[in-house]
């Protein structure tokens, strides 16, 4: 609320706001309550976490091209779960389970869009801060303390949750089922609904911010891309995970007061257990109530930086303004009615699963539109080739490559043979993981100046860090569709047990090869990310030459974003490369024009 | 051994990366602007790499598909999967016309429309005809596909009575399979894990009262018929599993307090499918590498017979990767010959307790229901 009181003070009063405060350590560097500090802390809160869920990765690509393998590495990180050094399998659950968590929720959800919403979403919209910082900074710390929360059920006794990501009961709610379902499972929920409420006070305030807090002249269909898709995030957000806070309340209730929502008729360890009536298909119903739109929770924010950083580099305006807006809508739209096709053959009534393939199917419409879009916009550009904008193009290559999978897996009839195998994970990996995991570099090496006082990253060793990576991720998830077609189930802790897969074991070393290599090449980035902060070297104010209103901010971070009055607006973002009739750019030896600037004389505003 | 060969690998990775930061920066002539935004040399030296990367994609495609087409799964051993072999494949081909095209696109205009001072990049922000068109083609398509999937799953999912299928439970614990035949009557008995009785041997908690039930054969090894219509009733008494049965294009989850259901005919016998020469192939190679595994003194690995196998494939727990059941296509006469080789419920649970017997010492049956009173 004093927010908003201080922004209507500073549209009149011109001083300089920086003096009003006095700041201490606590107020400016902890409880911020500053959209710049919140969303670094977001930043670098996420990165220590995708620290921590990329390492149990690769722990498990080793054990599963060398399974039964003794390694020193296991023995060290992995204590008595690793006797003599081999990976016990009750753990190998455990690390598929907190590495789908750690990066679905933890690096994507709140990593990606925390970081770039809080960033961006005043900046772009020429806003003072967010409409509630205090809400903001709540949103931070109920996310830092559900990361803790979940770091801290690493070290239980029984070791942590580990009946997949997707946590399905009994299997989540019966501690005799699975070690990792006793004190484990109970802190990966408590966590979760933490981490729930972080969310929706982070999305019901971006809402409200993108809604109310446009500066003048800033309409809907002035908005940039990276907004529209931050926005839109926040509502999916909003509308989904209530659902699946739900369901983890009352797996809560099943698991500690004996109640009978999702559990039904079961015998282990030589006794019946009292559960009655419930069913385990109304939790999976639940579940991907959120579990799918989470999907375009994590892709959205991506997609909206591709579109800013592409447009920006590629010294064009976004081909196709309002199909990308219309895309995003449609897209959030029918994420919320798909859900069933994670549940083909969950036992639910067949004629559901054909519904859910022909509304699965249709969201590959508004997604070929936007890839499209992406490849004109590179058409007769003059590209920059800046480490952002390379991540931005893998992004659109694995998003194709990733999505195209989509119409085998969305299919219902073809989902029977390759449901729960490798090809699913090859698929979600490359659509959803890689890809949002370049818009979030791509958004790192792009706004980087703007969240550290103009300082850059060095481009080299972004250079080396995207072709790394670029040639890694494909060498893992391609070969990965090929095990999966050759029927190998995921979340196997190895493959042994079956002779039919015994020669799929070269595929196996050649995917964790490249794996291990696209991990040491993410140290390349920890390098620059950290040295850069300190030492790297200051860039222009624009250094981008980009049009959208974050860079007419100062570089030194000040409390209410802009000394003075806010900018106003008075075109789109995307007046790239934009000419007079006769040829001539509209500001005479300058490729773009940002959107303060007032329409010029004979300047027609084009109707986007 | 293994930590050298690491630290020698990190210590390659290492050096790679150094000289190709090297290599970037010695690439980039010195000049007064800011060295950390990309330049004309910048713009050229990473557009050359898109386009070699677009070879890398084509590359590792060609790739993948000369070394691993064999590992694929042999043609469907069961009637409905042809069509879901041909639906596949021709969704791979769309795939793949796709892909190699705006892959294409994509990384060529990374290429050629890389930046160079001055020049002069094309306003263009909209085209309706343009989007138009790639708006209905992949309606267009996704229309046909979206048709014909549906067509191919609801003759899948119709599980019907008719053609006289053969019945049987596909039961799942952890961690093993367990299958029951309707016997004679092809009728299962009714089951609920509330009568489970492990001192009776009763694990599948058959009631004891169904008549139905007496003749049901309860075996660990699933054998079907070919040619006859097999329509599977699958129970899970713990935690949730998935009956996966890739060779027959078939798969469903099992779960606990309800009765879920498939259905399919299998076409090839297991005799037939081991003279198919892919699958002659796969042993071959399969065996070879087993040779070598067993020559380092490695544990499983003598040689290898192929058998259709029913797996499971939905995570149930610490032994998931291991619970499995041996799968044996026949012909009629040799599977109705298996069958009545099998003992019943009745010849075995009911008869081998005697304190609460079914049958009494003079071998005369007593009522189920009036058993069922006491």
């Amino acid at each position: 609320m004093s927010v908003v009181a201080n922004a209507h003070v500073d549209d009149h009063a011109h001083d300089d706001h920086g003096h009003h405060h006095k700041e201490t350590f606590v107020t400016k560097y902890i409880f911020s309550q500053d959209h710049k500090m919140i969303s670094k802390q977001y930043l670098i809160t996420g990165l220590i976490m995708g620290f921590i869920g990329i390492a149990m990765s690769l722990l498990f690509r080793m054990q599963l091209a060398w399974p039964g393998e003794s390694f020193p590495i296991f023995e060290a990180l992995l204590g008595k779960w690793a006797p003599d050094g081999v990976m016990d399998a009750d753990i190998y659950l455990a690390l598929i389970t907190i590495h789908g968590t750690i990066m679905v929720f933890f690096v994507l959800t709140a990593g990606l869009s925390g970081t770039f919403s809080n960033l961006l979403i005043p900046l772009q919209i020429g806003a003072r801060d967010m409409a509630s910082g205090f809400l903001n900074m709540l949103s931070y710390w109920m996310f830092f303390l559900s990361s803790v929360i979940m770091v801290i059920s690493l070290f239980v006794e029984a070791g942590p949750a580990a009946a997949g990501w997707t946590i399905y009961p009994p299997l989540s709610a019966l501690p005799m089922a699975q070690p990792g379902s006793g004190a484990g499972m109970t802190l990966w929920l408590v966590s979760m609904a933490i981490f729930i409420a972080s969310s929706l006070l982070g999305s019901l305030n971006y809402i409200v911010t993108v809604i109310n807090l446009r500066t003048k002249g800033m309409s809907m269909t002035r908005l940039p891309l990276t907004i529209w898709a931050f926005f839109v995030t926040a509502i999916i957000g909003v509308i989904s995970f209530p659902v699946l806070l739900s369901a983890a309340l009352l797996l809560i209730m099943d698991r500690s007061f004996g109640t009978s929502f999702f559990l039904s008729d079961i015998f282990i360890q030589g006794e019946v257990l009292h559960y009655q009536g419930g069913s385990p298909v109304l939790f999976e119903h639940l579940f991907w109530f959120l579990g799918h739109p989470e999907v375009y929770i994590v892709l959205l924010p991506a997609l909206g930086i591709t579109s800013e950083v592409m447009s920006t580099n590629a010294r064009k305006p976004i081909f196709g303004y309002r199909a990308m807006v219309a895309s995003i809508l449609a897209i959030a739209f029918l994420s919320t009615i798909v859900w069933g096709h994670h549940m083909f053959i969950s036992g639910m009534n067949p004629f559901l699963g054909s519904v859910f393939t022909f509304t699965t199917l249709l969201i590959a419409i508004p997604s070929a539109v936007k890839a499209f879009n992406y490849i004109t916009t590179l058409w007769k550009g003059n590209l920059q080739l800046n480490p952002a904008m390379l991540f931005s193009i893998g992004l659109v290559s694995t998003f194709i490559t990733g999505g195209l999978t989509g119409i085998i897996l969305g299919d219902s009839t073809l989902d029977i043979n390759v449901h729960d195998t490798y090809f699913v994970v090859a698929h979600f990996h490359l659509v959803m993981g890689i890809s949002a995991l370049y818009g979030l570099f791509a958004g790192v090496y792009h706004w980087f100046p703007k969240m550290f006082q103009g300082r850059m990253m060095n481009k080299n060793l972004g250079y080396v860090h995207f072709w790394i990576t670029a040639i890694c991720a494909y060498g893992v998830f391609f070969p990965m569709h090929f095990v999966g077609m050759a029927g190998v189930p995921r979340r196997y802790y190895e493959n042994t047990a079956f002779p039919m897969f015994d020669e799929l074991t070269n595929v196996q070393v050649l995917m964790t090869v490249f794996a291990l290599i696209a991990g040491l090449a993410q140290l390349v980035f920890v390098y620059n990310f950290i040295v850069s902060i300190f030492y790297g070297k200051r860039g222009p104010q624009n250094p981008w030459s980009s049009n959208t209103l974050e860079w007419t901010a100062p570089q030194e971070h000040m409390h209410g974003n802009w000394p003075g009055e806010i900018p106003h607006v008075h075109r789109w973002a995307y007046d790239y490369s934009k000419t007079y009739e006769n040829g001539e750019y509209i500001i005479p030896g300058q490729d773009f024009v940002p959107q303060d600037v007032p329409l010029q004389e004979n300047e027609e505003e084009l109707n986007h | 051994m293994t930590a050298l060969l690491t630290l020698t690998v990190l210590v390659l990775v290492g050096i790679a990366i150094w000289q190709m930061t090297k290599i970037f920066e010695l690439s980039q002539v010195k000049t007064a602007e800011n060295t950390e935004i990309a330049n004309d040399t910048d713009n050229k030296y990473n557009g050359y790499l898109l386009f070699a990367f677009l070879i890398f994609i084509y590359g590792i495609t060609i790739f993948s598909f000369a070394k691993y087409s064999k590992v694929l799964l042999p043609e469907a051993s069961s009637a409905h999967g042809g069509e879901y072999d041909q639906l596949m494949w021709v969704s791979f081909g769309i795939i793949f016309f796709v892909q190699t095209i705006t892959q294409a696109l994509l990384h060529y205009f990374g290429y050629k429309y890389r930046g160079e001072k001055g020049k002069k990049a094309l306003f263009f922000a909209d085209n309706d005809r343009l989007e138009f068109i790639w708006t209905i083609i992949p309606v267009i398509v996704l229309a046909g596909l979206i048709l014909w999937g549906l067509y191919t799953w609801t003759n899948i999912m119709d599980i019907n009575d008719e053609d006289d299928p053969l019945i049987v439970e596909l039961y799942a614990q952890q961690f093993n399979w367990t299958a029951r035949y309707g016997g004679q009557d092809n009728v299962l008995g009714e089951a609920s894990v509330r009568l489970i009785d492990i001192n009776r041997a009763n694990v599948l908690g058959l009631d004891e009262a169904d008549p139905n039930g007496e003749d049901d054969v309860i075996v660990k090894e699933l054998h079907l018929p070919v040619g006859r219509k097999v329509n599977f009733m699958m129970r899970s008494q713990d935690v949730l599993h998935s009956a996966y049965m890739p060779h027959f294009r078939a798969q469903m989850n099992c779960v606990p307090g309800m009765i879920t259901q498939f259905s399919f005919t299998p076409t090839v016998t297991t005799e037939e499918i081991r003279l198919n020469p892919d699958v002659v192939d796969k042993v071959k190679r399969t065996n070879a590498l087993r040779a070598e595994w067993a020559a380092e003194g490695r544990p499983n690995s003598e040689p290898w017979e192929f058998d259709y196998v029913l797996l499971c494939n939905k995570i149930c727990g610490k032994s998931h990767y291991n619970m499995q059941m041996k799968i044996i296509v026949e012909s009629e006469e040799e599977f109705n010959k298996w069958l009545a080789e099998q003992k019943t419920f009745k010849e075995t649970v009911m008869v081998d307790d005697q304190e609460q017997a079914f049958n009494t010492n003079d071998g005369v049956a007593v009522e189920p229901e009036a058993e069922a009173t006491n």
